[in-house]
């Protein structure tokens, strides 16, 4: 059973990875926390529900669609509404981004209602039996999702010029602008990237978490736990943080008492906070 | 000069008026003023909607029987401050009687308001115990404690066993944390070991009703060996349960729950279809051969074609019922006359199985019964007792795969 759990955690974190990864990014290259994160994913569970109930596409399909769309709109909510913040004080940049945080969850209600949409693909209960372990095949398909997206993400940093120019921005803005550097531009593209990663895990998250408007803090609450545990900024870090939490739920449910689960990821990131205040893969500030 | 009145026209006119005041009273009087206290958005909000279906059907059908309410309803939005806040806000509106609070800790809330402005609650759903433990003066309460229902839950097990020759060995107790959850819990612990049950139970499983997924609580069930799944849930915890049961393909010969919401319900059915089947559930449930409930099924089916009627429904409408029942009796809708009146409520006619509903002095109706509804064809089918069964029981459970 351990090592049944241990897998079930493994493939949850890393979809939670995925997720965090966006909070993560837009952090680590424009320094705005991102307090409208959960309800951004919701936004995407909402779309991949629709585009699975209205026009039959399964959210393997519907997620790159989804997450371009959440790319476009998350480009537009950055140029059109956050840049004006970049550089004003944090507490101005929480209180926006909790504002869009509420408009959202209260538009979910209001389009969608209080009541949970669950999205049921013919193999929604499907599972593999490998040996003695028993993998549920939704959280398998959608973790090697998460693991290819993330890999695509990594790669373009490292790899593409658009990639290269974003991480010299986040490494120093003022040498990024005087090498002549479109700054506007790259945080909108981060922005943009940030909200295609909830796209991407928000749909995946609509497999396995049914769909309402009160599950947004929730995210939004697991995506700051998740990244303070791996380290604010590093993307390596959400991913393991991802992974590390969603094991350490598992395990704890298993060995301890499942509802003391949320209690034991908590205890985690307040150990952390004690110990090493960077997390686990962020640097020293 | 007019003319003269006699001792004797006087006399009966003055036992003419004794005699029909009140009810000349009633008519002229406006609307009883209901405010209805309901979990209409956050974690219960689909219970909550279930329950307002009954009140949304209420005001009519009570104005057909010369019982006429005006109703205001508030939401908890699930949330134990809120209730409170809400009932606050309800009887500052003008609301000469509450109803609700569908969750137990909201209820509980929301007694402690009327109480101290002295307005009568009468609780729809709600099985802490404790809710007319307190002392409350004004809490009247038409749905079983957490223990009859427990109670009626487990003892009916025996009746079901023996009518589909079931044999088990041991269950698994899987219960939500909540307020009502921990009160069905110790509930169980308590009266199990006194009900000569067909199995024994094992491992306890306490979950967290908003956890995301369950698959650490079923793969302990499974590793537990237990042939049984004795479940209390509260709602959508439900069917994160069953769908998690089916993809560990764990495989009880029996699902019940000795009388807990989630399994009954229209998102269930939809979002599980063949996998929701065969689940058993012991509780109170609406009378079909009641008149009353009748006319109420058709008002339903009118008004919701699309929606399952179900306990939820029926105990908020009884609720209302009550209270306006209060306020015809007393001839006014005063506060104070209706806590008067309540005490001495006796409704033969009503719509749900079970007894008059009637008070003891602690405010609580000991007189509802509990049945045995299972699922079948994605609708909730009454099996037992017999002369109510619409279908008989099928148990052990066909395996997932052979669905």
């Amino acid at each position: 059973m351990i090592a049944d759990q241990l897998v079930t955690g493994l493939l949850t974190g890393l979809i939670y990875g995925l997720m965090a990864l966006g909070l993560s990014v837009v952090f680590g290259v424009m320094r705005i926390v991102n307090f409208a994160h959960g309800e951004m994913a919701v936004v995407a569970m909402y779309a991949a529900w629709a585009a699975f109930r209205f026009l039959g596409l399964d959210p393997l399909l519907s997620l790159l669609p989804i997450a371009g769309l959440m790319f476009c709109a998350g480009y537009l909510l950055q140029r059109g509404l956050i840049q004006p913040f970049v550089s004003r004080p944090d507490y101005m940049q929480f209180i926006l981004l909790i504002s869009v945080a509420l408009i959202l969850t209260n538009g979910a209600l209001l389009i969608f209602g209080p009541e949970a949409h669950g999205l049921q693909v013919d193999y929604a209960f499907d599972s593999y039996e490998i040996g003695p372990l028993l993998i549920d095949k939704v959280r398998l398909l959608s973790a090697i999702a998460a693991l290819v997206l993330t890999g695509l993400l990594l790669a373009f940093f490292r790899f593409t010029l658009t990639g290269k120019a974003i991480r010299a921005a986040a490494d120093n803005r003022t040498g990024a602008q005087v090498i002549g550097l479109d700054i506007k531009k790259l945080y909108a593209i981060t922005f943009g990237i940030g909200a295609a990663c909830l796209g991407a895990a928000g749909t995946l998250m609509s497999l396995l978490v049914d769909v309402m408007p009160r599950v947004g803090p929730e995210l939004t609450l697991l995506s700051f736990v998740i990244v303070i545990v791996g380290g604010l900024g590093s993307m390596a870090g959400a991913l393991a943080g991802g992974v590390l939490i969603g094991v350490a739920e598992a395990l704890a449910g298993t060995l301890l008492e499942p509802s003391l689960k949320s209690m034991f990821s908590y205890g985690l990131l307040v150990l952390i906070l004690l110990l090493r205040p960077q997390g686990l893969l962020g640097e020293r500030s | 000069m007019g003319p003269r009145i006699s001792r004797r026209q006087a006399l009966a006119g003055a036992t003419a008026a004794a005699v029909f005041a009140p009810a000349l009273r009633l008519s002229a009087a406006a609307p009883l003023k209901v405010g209805v206290l309901l979990p209409l958005s956050g974690s219960l909000a689909r219970e909550g909607q279930n329950c307002k279906r009954g009140a949304d059907i209420s005001a009519e059908l009570l104005a057909s029987l010369g019982m006429p309410v005006e109703l205001s309803i508030g939401d908890t939005e699930s949330n134990l401050d809120t209730a409170r806040t809400r009932a606050e806000k309800l009887i500052g509106d003008g609301a000469q009687v509450l109803v609700g609070a569908f969750d137990s800790a909201h209820t509980i809330a929301a007694a402690q308001v009327c109480e101290q402005h002295g307005v009568p609650l009468i609780v729809n759903i709600a099985a802490a115990p404790n809710i007319t433990e307190q002392g409350f003066r004004t809490v009247f309460r038409n749905f079983p404690t957490a223990a009859r229902l427990t109670g009626d839950g487990l003892a009916l097990i025996k009746d079901l066993f023996k009518a589909t020759n079931l044999s088990a060995q041991k269950a698994v107790f899987l219960h939500n944390n909540d307020t009502f959850g921990q009160a069905m819990a110790g509930a169980v612990g308590k009266l199990a070991p006194t009900l000569d049950l067909p199995f024994q139970i094992g491992e306890t499983i306490a979950y967290d009703g908003a956890a995301r997924d369950y698959a650490v609580e079923i793969g302990k069930a499974k590793a537990s060996g237990a042939d049984v799944a004795l479940v209390v849930s509260h709602g959508e915890d439900a069917i994160k349960l069953i769908r998690e049961m089916v993809k560990q393909r764990f495989e009880p010969k029996a699902i019940i729950s000795p009388g807990s919401p989630g399994m009954y319900e229209a998102q269930y059915y939809h979002t599980l279809g063949k996998y929701g089947d065969y689940t058993v559930v012991n509780l109170p449930w609406i009378n079909p051969k009641s008149p009353l409930a009748q006319k109420l099924l058709a008002a339903f089916a009118k008004q919701f074609p699309d929606a399952f009627f179900e306990m939820n429904v029926g105990f908020t409408f009884e609720a209302i019922m009550i209270a306006a029942d209060a306020a015809r009796r007393a001839g006014s809708t005063a506060s104070k006359a209706l806590l008067e009146a309540l005490p001495s409520t006796n409704i033969a006619e009503h719509v749900m199985i079970g007894g008059p509903i009637a008070f003891d002095a602690k405010g609580q109706n000991n007189n509802i019964h509990s049945a045995t509804i299972q699922n079948r064809n994605s609708k909730p089918v009454v099996v037992l007792p017999a002369e109510s069964a619409e279908m008989a029981p099928v148990l052990p459970m066909p395996g997932w795969q052979n669905r």
